[in-house]
């Protein structure tokens, strides 16, 4: 099996930088101590970074995503169960996809 | 109120990797789509199994390989996968009354298998009040374990399973994001950051495409507005 020594070192580097923003944000943290404020701030960012990985996608998606989101949210509100809401939102996505291809 | 209950249990390795099992059918689609670009820009499948094993990425590795030539591309693939990694930066430290109380492989393994969905789902864990690290480990590694089996197959199967881009099975990716969102709404209070971040986000992401910049933008921007409201106007 071939393994060219550019690639590996692509690999490596590409490994070593994610490694370093998975655990340095952590270690940053215990390490310095930060301000209050910094504290509040990280407090807020899961919403803000599922809002911002999400709204981009959907601006920029069509019919097939907008249906989905809504069935993913509406069923994850109902049931709370994330196997649940995954698969009635793809399903949702399915349906207005095929409703496009077919017509 | 929990100093005495385990840190890291092997139940909640069990009960974490069990819960990721939707996610990772939601992931399959994804990781076979960066097998089939290895396999496409003339990675041998040794190297793909590698670099999904040791980078475990995949819109970092998705990005390097769209600009993969004959020659890799150290320099921007590395750079790339800096900046589309940086939120992982944010995520980690949210996690820190779990990690504070383990060492050793258990801390910093735990954090190599931090991925935005396994950190979403522990982050629920951590607020119900269960205080075990093994959660993390636990979600992380089946999840990791999916994925390198998931580019490797992609690898192999190559074009014969490529499919067209619009097709509906890319939703499922999409959807784990928007379910675990839901829970995190809690109550008014989330308008103004959520808003700021949704603006932001979708302004960064027409301007520097093709980076992660726009959810490191909008996330820290939602937050601070929604600290500033706290702190100034409340």
């Amino acid at each position: 099996m071939r393994l060219d020594p550019w690639v590996m070192a692509t690999i490596a580097a590409m490994a070593a930088v994610t490694y370093l923003n998975r655990a340095g944000g952590y270690w940053l943290f215990r390490t310095f101590n930060p301000p209050q404020i910094v504290r509040d701030v990280l407090a807020y960012v899961p919403g803000g970074l599922f809002v911002s990985y999400v709204m981009p996608k959907l601006v920029a998606g069509g019919p097939q995503e907008w249906a989905g989101a809504a069935v993913t949210a509406a069923v994850m509100a109902w049931s709370g169960n994330l196997a649940l809401a995954i698969l009635g939102g793809a399903g949702a996505a399915w349906v207005v996809w095929a409703g496009f291809t077919l017509s | 109120m929990s100093q005495g209950r385990p840190r890291f249990s092997r139940a909640a390795m069990r009960a974490g990797a069990i819960a990721t099992l939707p996610i990772q059918a939601g992931l399959l689609p994804f990781g076979l789509v960066v097998g089939v670009q290895t396999q496409a820009h003339g990675l041998s499948l040794l190297e793909a199994g590698l670099m999904s094993f040791f980078v475990y990425a995949g819109s970092a590795q998705l990005l390097a390989l769209e600009h993969w030539g004959a020659v890799a591309p150290l320099v921007g693939a590395t750079i790339a996968a800096f900046v589309v990694n940086l939120r992982l930066a944010l995520m980690g430290p949210l996690l820190a009354p779990w990690l504070d109380r383990v060492q050793g492989w258990r801390l910093w393994g735990g954090l190599f298998l931090m991925a935005d969905q396994n950190w979403a789902l522990a982050l629920r864990e951590q607020k119900a009040g269960r205080w075990d690290a093994g959660y993390l480990f636990g979600s992380g590694a089946s999840m990791w374990m999916s994925w390198v089996v998931a580019t490797l197959v992609g690898h192999q199967a190559g074009a014969a399973l490529r499919l067209p881009p619009g097709h509906p099975l890319f939703f499922t990716a999409l959807a784990v994001f928007v379910a675990v969102l839901v829970p995190m709404w809690r109550g008014r209070r989330e308008v103004l950051p959520w808003v700021v971040a949704a603006v932001v986000s979708v302004a960064v992401y027409w301007l520097a495409p093709g980076t992660s910049w726009y959810i490191v933008a909008g996330a820290l921007t939602g937050a601070a507005a929604g600290v500033a409201r706290d702190r100034y106007a409340a």
